[in-house]
């Protein structure tokens, strides 16, 4: 079977997922290592250590990617089910402007991230 | 539509479609036919000319071949759509069509599937009317303007084609869930004050497989022909979680 034509709704869908399941995973371990650091000052300043490490600094910027996309993509699914659509029954005017309008969210949501990104970047660096 | 010249049908070298049908019992394959391209020619005049003039034990589907029945849903070039109501003209790829039987149920011949899953899906999300009078009673007075008749009125007329079914990837992906078609009549029933369970409908919608499983990709809406949003009587379902039974 032919798949069907993918909408930017469904990528926004599979992003969504995506992110939420990454950031399940990955939020408590930043938590952890948060706590961790509050338990006495030897502590804090090994944590400042490592901190400072790329690695660790580019994990973060993934997780600040993965909230922000979640984010974005989660008030685009809050104003689909909890603002009210207009009835558009039988007019022929094609696709349902709701649809539509929270469509073209997806995109302009993804630039917003990266560079929410991008900033982060800067500001640790 | 381009002007018209009469002549051409005939004299000049007659234009051919390539169509491409699933073909096969279960597991099947695409075969290739070629049917003359004609003016105003819809998806299932297609298929009928291949059934009548090249392939006699074709099997598909139609009966009103005007948009009222539901019967002729098929996947045309990858989208779910009623055939009668589909011009090639819109649809066809640089002279190609592709037309396949419909998604997410299982298929029976060629472009015939079995659509029983699917009426299964009404029975699942409690969509099932049950009269508060009988038909001794006068018929009940419902308000023209009320807030539940116009929502009951927004997503009426569905003629349960599946195509909205066929088009939902989270019932592709999860056999359990009830699909837009089944949530929508459920939603028309909760906002029908004629409906003695609209209590124990709710209850239903809400069960495993119900709306909590929609994602609100908008797939549905985008591909009902008549233009119903599935996706936005989903919505109201969902909402009923903080408003309670939609009021009178
Ligand atoms: C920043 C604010 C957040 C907002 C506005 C938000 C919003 C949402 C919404 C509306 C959904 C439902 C999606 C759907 O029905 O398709 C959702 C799903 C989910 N969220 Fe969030 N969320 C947020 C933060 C988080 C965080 C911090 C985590 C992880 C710890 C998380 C993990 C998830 C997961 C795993 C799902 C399930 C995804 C799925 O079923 O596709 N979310 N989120
Ligand atoms: S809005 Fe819900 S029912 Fe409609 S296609 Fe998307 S997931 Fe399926
Ligand atoms: S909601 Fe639209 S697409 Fe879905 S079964 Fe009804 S008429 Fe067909
Ligand atoms: S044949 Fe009845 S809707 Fe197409």
């Amino acid at each position: 079977m032919t798949p069907l034509n993918k909408h930017q709704s469904y990528f926004a869908a599979i992003g969504h997922r995506f992110s939420g399941v990454l950031l399940s995973l990955f939020l408590p371990v930043h938590f952890l290592l948060l706590g961790t650091a509050l338990e006495g000052e030897a502590n804090f300043d090994r944590y400042l250590a490592f901190a400072d490490n790329p690695l660790v600094k580019f994990a973060e910027w993934g997780l600040v990617i993965l909230l922000s996309l979640h984010l974005f993509f989660g008030l685009r699914v809050l104003m689909l089910e909890f603002t009210s659509w207009p009835a558009t029954k039988h007019l022929g005017k094609g696709e349902n402007p709701m649809i539509r309008r929270w469509s073209s969210w997806v995109i302009p949501s993804v630039i917003a991230s990266a560079f929410i990104g991008v900033i982060f970047l800067v500001q640790s660096f | 539509m381009p002007t018209n010249n009469s002549n051409s049908e005939q004299t000049a070298k007659q234009e051919m479609l390539e169509v491409r049908v699933w073909r096969g019992q279960g597991q099947g394959q695409l075969k290739p036919y070629q049917v003359p391209l004609r003016k105003n020619q819809t998806v299932l005049d297609v298929i009928t000319e291949i059934q009548r003039l090249q392939a006699p034990d074709l099997s598909y589907r139609f009966s009103c071949r005007v948009g009222v029945c539901g019967s002729c849903a098929m996947t045309v070039n990858g989208k779910p759509r009623w055939t009668c109501r589909t011009h090639v003209s819109k649809v066809a790829d640089e002279g190609v069509l592709t037309i396949e039987p419909l998604r997410n149920l299982p298929k029976i011949k060629d472009l015939v599937c079995d659509l029983a899953p699917f009426i299964d899906t009404w029975q699942k999300a409690g969509a099932v009317f049950k009269p508060t009078g009988t038909r001794y009673d006068a018929p009940a007075k419902v308000d023209p303007d009320s807030a539940c008749r116009r929502a009951a009125d927004a997503s009426l007329q569905c003629i349960n084609c599946a195509v909205c079914y066929s088009a939902c990837d989270v019932v592709n992906w999860n056999k359990d869930y009830v699909g837009p078609a089944a949530l929508n009549r459920a939603w028309t029933l909760l906002n029908d004050v004629r409906h003695d369970e609209r209590a124990a409908t709710l209850d239903k919608v809400f069960e495993d497989g119900g709306c909590g499983s929609c994602h609100s990709h908008g797939n549905c809406t985008r591909h009902c022909p008549i233009e119903l949003s599935p996706s936005a009587s989903i919505a109201g379902l969902k909402r009923t979680l903080f408003t309670g039974l939609p009021g009178k």
